[in-house]
């Protein structure tokens, strides 16, 4: 499990006894992001009628995101697009950058997902809060209940939004951190058969690279998708 | 042999490795709080980061960029359309003028042939009221010289005779009986020189 290990790069930095030092994980973040802004800095700066390739890869994902918004929370959720897209851009990049060999996972730990998701969760909360008030809590009374049933589906629906954080972080951690270990204990088999037995588990390795890799862009949609759905029941009170 | 040396060369380098980076690993390394606090801060940090830029700086330019397209694809459309309008409108317009001026051809060729005829039935009409004239004329003129010709001939005959008598014989003859000779002659042989 030493590629999930978290180590100090450089000095080690404290505010008030609370250690912020610069890590691998750190590090990753901020590749993540700076080849996030290279990338999309590129592909928006020339102002081609005919896209070259990295305008047309910027201009695929612009709306590609923004297509998925408007599909799970209509035309009300256009103020937070910087956000999803970013969101989405900084979970993928941190998804894909894992796949590079001795290149650190962001996001198969549990305490970056989680503060996403924790963000996120309180985020939606207060904007329904916001644009319905109090009127938000109907959110728990489903309509068309029998009244028998009612203090039952309350509860169940607040279980259930409370533990939208948990799910929707654990779910990216996992995944993550699963498809991880599997390749490397496929890799350690490869290693401990040798060259007479290590074919097999070398071609598994090799297949499971792939299903990573579409894990990876996978899970990065999920995490945005399930936010878009988190804002649009904030946005649009439907029960 | 070469083949083991380089297995044992493996092994060797992954017994490293695994000792460099294994050692330590007990448990899951998610689940140790040590740096949890620094990734809280680096997330923050990098992603607010990202978020602002993004949001500020560059989206904003895609959906310009977007936008532009969308609009200068619409006014080249639109411009398209206009102009295939007027290429039609033109190709009407050419084709009335090649058959107006096809008819109007037509027209001066009937025209003209109609003249030509025309004038070529006037003229063979006075032409043949010409000849007709003429060949009635002739006809006449036969006729009456057919009618006055067998005379004229007896005339000629008897004097010629009466002459050729004369120088002959050297005697003048009474005209009366040489005439006389001159019909009956000429009554007997009046099939011979005309044929009706």
């Amino acid at each position: 499990m030493h590629q999930f290990n978290v180590y100090r790069i450089g000095p080690e930095i404290k505010i008030d006894q609370i250690d912020i030092s610069f890590t691998n994980a750190s590090l990753f973040m901020v590749i993540s992001s700076l080849i996030i802004l290279i990338v999309f800095n590129l592909g928006s700066v020339k102002k081609n009628i005919i896209p070259n390739k990295i305008q047309l890869l910027a201009e695929l994902s612009y709306s590609f995101i923004s297509k998925m918004i408007s599909d799970t929370a209509g035309s009300k959720g256009k103020p937070y697009f910087g956000f999803i897209f970013s969101l989405f851009m900084f979970v993928l990049f941190c998804n894909m950058l894992g796949m590079l060999p001795y290149a650190f996972t962001v996001t198969s730990h549990i305490i970056v997902t989680f503060v996403l998701a924790a963000f996120i969760f309180i985020g939606v909360t207060v904007i329904g809060f916001i644009k319905h008030g109090l009127g938000y809590l109907k959110l728990f009374v489903p309509s068309g209940v029998p009244i028998v049933l009612l203090p039952l589906i309350v509860v169940i629906e607040v279980i259930s939004y409370l533990s939208r954080p948990i799910s929707l972080s654990v779910r990216l951690f996992a995944n993550m951190m699963a498809g991880h270990t599997m390749m490397k204990v496929f890799g350690g088999f490869v290693i401990s058969l040798g060259l007479v037995g290590g074919w097999l588990p070398l071609g598994f390795s090799v297949a499971l690279t792939g299903l990573e890799i579409l894990v990876a862009f996978l899970q990065a949609y999920v995490f945005a998708i399930l936010t878009c759905i988190y804002l649009n029941d904030a946005l649009n009170l439907h029960h | 042999m070469r083949k083991r040396l380089v297995l044992y060369l493996l092994l060797s380098v992954f017994a490293f490795l695994s000792n460099v980076y294994g050692a330590e690993s007990e448990g899951m390394p998610q689940l140790n709080p040590e740096f949890w606090v620094s990734q809280i801060f680096w997330l923050i940090l990098s992603f607010g980061f990202l978020f602002v830029i993004l949001s500020k700086f560059i989206l904003p330019k895609i959906s310009n960029n977007l936008e532009l397209r969308k609009s200068q694809i619409l006014e080249n459309v639109e411009t398209a359309e206009k102009q295939k309008i007027e290429s039609e409108n033109k190709i009407k317009e050419y084709e009335t003028l090649i058959n107006n001026s096809k008819n109007e051809a037509r027209n001066y060729f009937n025209e003209a042939r109609k003249k030509i005829i025309q004038d070529i039935d006037k003229k063979r009409e006075k032409i043949e009221e010409e000849i007709n004239l003429e060949i009635q004329n002739a006809e006449k003129e036969i006729v009456e010289l057919k009618k006055s010709s067998p005379e004229k001939i007896n005339k000629i005959a008897t004097e010629t005779s009466a002459q050729l008598i004369k120088q002959l014989i050297g005697e003048e003859i009474n005209n009366s009986s040489i005439s006389a000779i001159v019909e009956d002659l000429s009554k007997k042989n009046k099939g011979k020189y005309y044929g009706n």
